[in-house]
């Protein structure tokens, strides 16, 4: 009998091309994708005078320094109109297809591969771009690299990689109403910790995961990273092949059918060993929202602000105290009631149609007491909005209805938060001057985000559901 | 790449939890072209307040720290965004170690590749070295030791790495070798999922 395997052991074996005598496994990689800030490792290419291995498995997205307004006119800041343009340019010396500022498909990298159909079961995936993980959410072996390794995968198409160890989040129960993906995880990265799946890659199950659409699992495997994961897997199911049906770049006809058969046989064997194993209790999350300087910083919407002098370390202390001072919050208070100075919907994690749609239920008859920005994940996913209306609720709520990028997850293009401004975000990162320097983030789901804009404060989004379908 | 065997300087204190790559390099910094240099962005919006003026009790800008070349850190220094920018700006302002009890896993991979060492330590040692810094050290990559103020602390470092640092070994030339089997298993692949290939 052949030993059990997970995901992971499944999907990492069909693409080890060698092991080396120290462990390391040389992998093959099925998708590459870059963006404006892979500047540095075409650099490299370039110095050593090397094209690429398989521009037919590279991709180009224009999506950290794009501009969300003015689309169409020239960029006016020179050095981003250089990033841009560097990237156009060197797509068109590698000849690799390039989602650019002028396509229609155009977005965040992470959301359009999925989107695209390019992201698929049982692939490995490679950008330069921590949030990686995210594409796992269809069963691939997704993680970020750094520039180095950028230029290695451009020049060879491979990676050598230590195999991560296996861990495995169960999530068993049923989420409550308002209670969705980026509570989930928001959950476990507070309960772990910012370096708690260290050396990890993640696989996602349970009932819960099982009942997440692919947009719920797309947000989950994002923010593997943030808990310190190298990735984050969901098995391939139902859910997943009736999403990739029809996707411009997934394959048709006999090739999808036999293709799907194989993308179900690799769910983890039921006996597969992982080495490690948590369990969460969906019942007992609560929408949550992070109140200092760390991912980890999350609490139940219901808690109060973590008090330095109950902490039960030092360096702890310190850690609290030093969070608190940066975010402008007094210990003890309660969390709700915080007033905020505006809001952002976007990035990668929370801004597919699903994440605009649970917004826009929550916003919809009603008024945003602070500004704010909505940024759909591609200009895919603002076409398709527009159809269903939901940038009307925006406006009429009073926020801007942009164009999609980065944006304000990384103000990489200037869209920023002003020093010392509060800011409720679906972003993935709270971390200091993320958002710009001084900024303050608080990050939640996009209905706790449309809560705090009606609120003006950090807000249950529960009892503003009365009724409202929150899809 | 520069290989690393054996260290001797000075060793400066972070003592933060968190040092995530946002902060070790603002974003808005990562358009710049390396060949002007990255040590001037290292930790920039913590070593100067709003106006851009150096915080002088931030302990990079204090007198004793000058030309410190060992950084001491707590836990999980480099998390976050996957910017091998952050190392740059580590290389380019001299540091050619990092001393802290975790890492982000991206950046240990990040700082290898540019002959930086993240060494991981005991919280307590991390601690007791903290209390001495800024202090010289030597950091022996060979015997994964750390010595200051007289006393000696082990570190860890996945030993992939350890070979990698000590002989300044480039991916891409090593991986040259292997050209006939990647070759033959893109063709295996490509037999077995055309699909994946587009123009
Ligand atoms: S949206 Fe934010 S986290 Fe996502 S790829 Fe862009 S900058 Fe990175």
């Amino acid at each position: 009998m052949t030993t059990p395997r997970t995901l992971l052991d499944k999907v990492w074996a069909a693409h080890e091309i060698a092991v080396r005598d120290d462990g390391t496994s040389l992998l093959f990689i099925d998708r590459h994708f870059v963006h404006e800030g892979s500047h540095h490792a075409f650099r490299k290419l370039a110095e050593r005078g090397m094209s690429l291995a398989e521009p037919g498995l590279t991709f180009g997205v224009a999506d950290h320094y794009v501009p969300t307004r003015g689309r169409g006119a020239p960029i006016a800041d020179a050095s981003i109109a250089r990033m841009v343009r560097t990237l156009d340019e060197n797509a068109a010396r590698h000849g690799f297809r390039l989602y650019g500022l002028d396509d229609s498909r155009q977005g965040i990298v992470h959301v359009v591969g999925p989107e695209q159909g390019l992201t698929l079961p049982g692939t490995t995936i490679v950008c330069g771009d921590s949030h990686t993980s995210t594409h796992g959410a269809l069963g691939a072996i997704a993680f970020g690299i750094g520039a180095t390794e950028v230029a290695h995968v451009l020049a060879t198409q491979t990676i050598w990689q230590k195999k991560p160890a296996r861990m495995r989040i169960v999530v068993d129960g049923r989420l409550g109403p308002g209670v969705g993906a980026k509570d989930v995880a928001l959950a476990w990265i507070g309960e772990l910790g910012a370096d708690g799946a260290r050396g990890h890659a993640i696989e996602y199950a349970g009932s819960v995961v099982r009942d997440l659409s692919v947009e719920g699992r797309l947000t989950l495997c994002n923010l593997s990273i943030e808990g310190g994961g190298r990735l984050g897997m969901v098995a391939p199911d139902g859910t997943t092949l009736a999403w990739l049906a029809g996707r411009p770049e997934a394959p048709t006809g006999s090739a999808f059918d036999r293709a799907c058969e194989e993308w179900l046989a690799l769910a983890s064997d039921p006996d597969a060993a992982f080495d490690r194993d948590i369990t969460l209790s969906a019942d007992a999350i609560a929408p949550i929202v992070t109140w200092g300087t760390s991912p980890e910083d999350a609490l139940p919407i219901t808690a109060r602000i973590p008090d330095p002098s109950l902490a039960d370390d030092p360096a702890r202390a310190e850690r609290i105290r030093a969070a608190l001072d940066y975010m402008g919050l007094a210990p003890g208070r309660p969390l709700e009631g915080t007033p905020v100075d505006r809001v952002f919907i976007g990035s990668c994690t929370n801004s597919r149609i699903e994440d605009l749609r649970a917004a826009a239920a929550v916003l919809a008859g009603r008024r945003a007491k602070v500004p704010g920005m909505v940024s759909p994940g591609s200009s895919l996913v603002k076409v398709q909005a527009e159809e269903e209306g939901l940038d009307r609720i925006f406006v009429e709520a009073g926020l801007d209805w942009v164009a999609s990028g980065c944006s304000m997850c990384v103000g990489m293009n200037g869209d920023i938060v002003a020093p010392g401004e509060r800011c409720a975000s679906t972003t993935n990162r709270n971390f200091r001057g993320r958002q710009g320097p001084g900024a303050r983030t608080h990050l939640m789901s996009p209905a706790m985000v449309a809560a705090a804009a009606v609120a003006g404060t950090l807000a249950d989004v529960r009892p503003m559901l009365d009724g409202r379908p929150v899809p | 790449m520069t290989p690393f065997t054996r260290h001797e300087g000075t060793a400066v204190g972070l003592p933060f939890e968190n040092v995530d790559t946002d902060q070790i390099i603002p974003a808005r910094f990562m358009a710049t072209p390396r060949s002007e240099g990255y040590g001037r962005f290292l930790l920039h919006d913590l070593r100067h307040d709003e106006a851009g003026a150096a915080r002088p009790d931030f302990p990079l800008n204090r007198a004793d720290a000058a030309g410190a070349s060992v950084l001491v850190a707590r836990r999980n220094f480099g998390g976050g965004s996957s910017r091998e920018a952050a190392v740059y700006a580590l290389v380019d302002a001299g540091i050619r170690a990092v001393l802290a009890p975790s890492f982000g896993d991206i950046f240990c991979g990040n700082a290898v590749a540019n002959g930086l060492l993240p060494a991981r330590l005991d919280p307590d040692a991390i601690e007791a070295l903290l209390a001495m810094a800024p202090c010289p050290v030597v950091v022996d990559l060979d015997a994964t030791t750390v010595e200051a103020g007289g006393r000696r602390f082990g570190f860890e470092i996945d030993p992939v790495f350890r070979v990698k640092l000590s002989n300044g070994w480039d991916d891409i030339d090593l991986t040259a070798s292997w050209g006939e089997r990647i070759a033959a298993f893109t063709a295996e692949r490509r037999a077995r999922a055309p699909w994946l290939w587009r123009t």
